[in-house]
């Protein structure tokens, strides 16, 4: 028979880790709720996960592909800037709809005890759908380019996916918890988010920075998408160095974000 | 054996904020702003890391009982007595300050029907949702799916979606899904007081067969007395964050009614400059004992006690009073119905009592509107106080076990039989 036990609450614990594998089942179906609720009743319904990165795509790349002569490492425009914008925008939508999991879903936690930290890393599991669905567009773009990728690299990938994931469940952690009793998060966010795609090289390549790389090389995220780009795309040699910086970084961020959300969990059911 | 629920030294404290003069305009903060710029910064800083103007409460202190397993222990206290807080803490929600709880078995809480429904999903795959957010497995919840449907009633609409159902068949659907869990200990808040009046008997009679024939261990919260006393053998009631009784439901509700409450006395301020003539100052309601109670059993006598004062002689007045029973007109009644004669006051204070014998009235919400008027040579309202509420109490009720605990018809009067043998 198992044994539940009420006290007051210490920060962090292993069985924290323990008891998320098992409210597992929970995670599955607040993961399912969110992708089945997400386009119901609009018209295109899943599409729309493909249109938007897509039309950014076309966008760029007629202004800053074609109109502003951006350099792209010898890629065609399109692909170059694709491959960029999908990992920008799996880590952005996943920060953002991490950072509102606990107001979105404050009816429940006042409600029904489980470990909280499921919510985000349901709501990053959902951006991964959107992930996979919008990268069709990048197999149909090389195909019409008839760019064959390096099928080598697409091994790179998960790992990729992982730092992202990192990245966004770390620093959406601090936000959540900060948006339970600032909602100043919510309009800090979207513009935040906005900064920091210029910070990041989506658009341009992150040699266009000449000797000052090292700034971009702070953003986790540039070395995550210069990986992709050489991995997947070829060119330059992947810099391992540079993306050991951004896993490590990353990690931390998420340990963090863990600790502080785990210490500050407490007083969510009382304050959101 | 050891106690299935071992609560030890529960408390649970809140910080409550007091912000700087209540809500303020933005004009007013900004010009505030500007005027003591460095002011403003120490109150934010200090309002960041929270140290501005804090005050404690504890919303629970020292709470200590133990529950067997198979008892339903109804828990019942005033508004803010902390019987919610109380649940809170047991089910997880939200952490005790200090103390301990123990819980042998499976822990599952209903502190709400339909917690995470979702509109846009279909009643299908928000009986699964749910589900999962009660604790249930997925192959639990598909063992009992045919059965949760049938439960309730909405089996033509289970694929549509529930944002197009009626309020009726969200709640009977939610009740239908909580209804079916399993856990070894279940806590209940007032879930009941959703529905109508039918689909909470069933709701009732289910919760009745869990204790019962499953030997769950149950904890109920509620407001309504005749439900945590069909329920609950043992009742728990709480006073501003304490025990205050822990026994035989039947003691507990008693000590419950007679507790002084506020709302039974009403008290009003008079208007400055006013040239009323008569002015009505409290209204009180008293159980058989005088003790102000808003809460009455079905068998009992209650009191309501008018304090008014007369500024200036008055003839041919009358004190009225009028029962209101579900926004209808009841009962008109006035000391002057015995002779039929209408009251000359002279100046000065008075008080009048009102006694209501017991079985008058029915089961449920009653307001009395209590008023002076003179009544010639034309109607004339001199004070008239409105809505002063009480409730008659499904306790005690010798009929309740004829009719299943329903109560028909709006008046109550025990009236004399005879019969004989022919």
């Amino acid at each position: 028979m198992n044994l539940t036990i009420i006290k007051p609450k210490k920060t962090f614990s292993w069985n924290d880790l323990k008891e998320i594998w098992q409210y597992k089942e929970l995670l599955y179906f607040f993961t399912w709720r969110d992708i089945k609720v997400r386009y119901k009743q609009t018209v295109i319904g899943v599409l729309w996960a493909i249109f938007q990165p897509f039309m950014t795509m076309v966008v760029f790349s007629v202004f800053f592909g074609k109109f502003a002569q951006m350099p792209s490492d010898g890629i065609p425009y399109p692909i170059f800037v694709y491959t960029g914008l999908l990992l920008w925008q799996f880590f952005s939508s996943a920060l953002s709809e991490t950072s509102n999991c606990l107001i979105s879903n404050q009816a429940i936690i006042t409600k029904v005890y489980f470990p909280r930290l499921i919510l985000p890393i349901s709501s990053v599991a959902t951006k991964l759908v959107d992930f996979a669905i919008a990268s069709v567009i990048l197999v149909g773009l090389m195909a019409y380019y008839n760019y064959l990728p390096n099928l080598a690299g697409l091994l790179i990938i998960p790992l990729l996916l992982l730092i992202t994931f990192m990245a966004s469940v770390g620093l959406g952690l601090f936000l959540a918890s900060i948006n339970v009793k600032y909602r100043d998060v919510r309009y800090a966010l979207p513009f935040f988010i906005q900064m920091l795609l210029f910070v990041t090289p989506v658009i341009y390549p992150a040699s266009i920075a000449g000797k000052y790389s090292w700034i971009l090389a702070i953003n986790p995220m540039t070395g995550v998408i210069k990986a992709a780009r050489s991995a997947i795309l070829g060119g330059a040699p992947i810099n391992w160095e540079l993306l050991a910086i951004s896993g490590v970084t990353c990690f931390v961020l998420l340990v963090f974000g863990i600790i502080y959300f785990k210490k500050t969990e407490r007083y969510f059911a009382d304050i959101v | 054996m050891n106690p299935i629920i071992e609560v030890k030294n529960i408390s649970k404290k809140y910080n409550i904020t007091h912000q700087q003069g209540g809500y303020v305009a933005l004009r007013d903060v900004l010009t505030n702003v500007a005027k003591r710029p460095f002011a403003f910064l120490k109150h934010k800083a200090k309002q960041a890391v929270g140290k501005a103007g804090k005050e404690e409460f504890w919303a629970l202190k020292d709470i200590n009982f133990t529950v067997e397993k198979g008892e339903a222990i109804g828990i019942i206290g005033a508004n803010g007595a902390g019987k919610s807080t109380l649940l809170k803490i047991l089910t997880g929600i939200t952490p005790p300050t200090t103390g301990e709880i123990r819980m042998q078995g499976s822990v599952a809480s209903l502190l709400e029907v339909g917690t995470g429904f979702h509109p846009e999903l279909t009643g299908r795959e928000n009986i699964f949702l749910n589900g999962a957010i009660l604790g249930m497995a997925k192959k639990e919840i598909s063992d009992k799916f045919n059965d949760i449907v049938k439960f309730s009633g909405v089996e033509k609409f289970i694929d549509t979606p529930v944002k197009r159902y009626s309020s009726g068949m969200y709640v009977r659907l939610a009740f239908s899904v909580a209804a079916h869990m399993e856990p070894d200990i279940l806590l209940v808040d007032e879930v009941l007081a959703v529905g109508d009046a039918e689909f909470q008997k069933k709701c009732l009679g289910k919760m009745d067969e869990v204790t019962k024939q499953a030997g769950r261990t149950i904890l109920f919260v509620s407001h309504n007395m005749s439900a945590v006393q069909r329920l609950c053998p043992k009742t728990i009631l709480l006073e501003k964050g304490k025990i205050k009784k822990f026994g035989k439901t039947e003691e507990v509700i008693e000590v419950y009614l007679h507790t002084t409450r506020s709302n039974a006395i009403v008290e009003y301020k008079k208007p400055q400059n006013t040239d009323k003539v008569a002015f009505i100052q409290k209204i009180k309601i008293l159980n058989k004992e005088k003790v102000p109670s808003t809460q009455i059993p079905i068998n009992e006598n209650l009191f309501i006690e008018i304090e008014y004062q007369i500024n200036k002689d008055i003839e041919n007045a009358l004190l009225s009073v009028v029962f209101n029973f579900e926004g209808n007109m009841l009962l008109v009644s006035s000391p002057s119905d015995t002779n039929g004669e209408l009251i000359n006051f002279n100046a000065g204070n008075y008080i009048t009592t009102v006694e209501i014998p017991k079985f008058l009235f029915n089961v449920g919400h009653l307001t009395c509107d209590i008023s002076i008027t003179k009544q010639k040579p034309c109607i004339e309202f001199l004070d008239r106080k409105q809505d002063v509420s009480f409730e008659i109490l499904n306790v005690k009720n010798p009929r309740a076990n004829i009719f299943g605990g329903k109560n028909f018809g709006k008046i109550s009067s025990i009236l004399n039989y005879e019969t004989k043998i022919l």
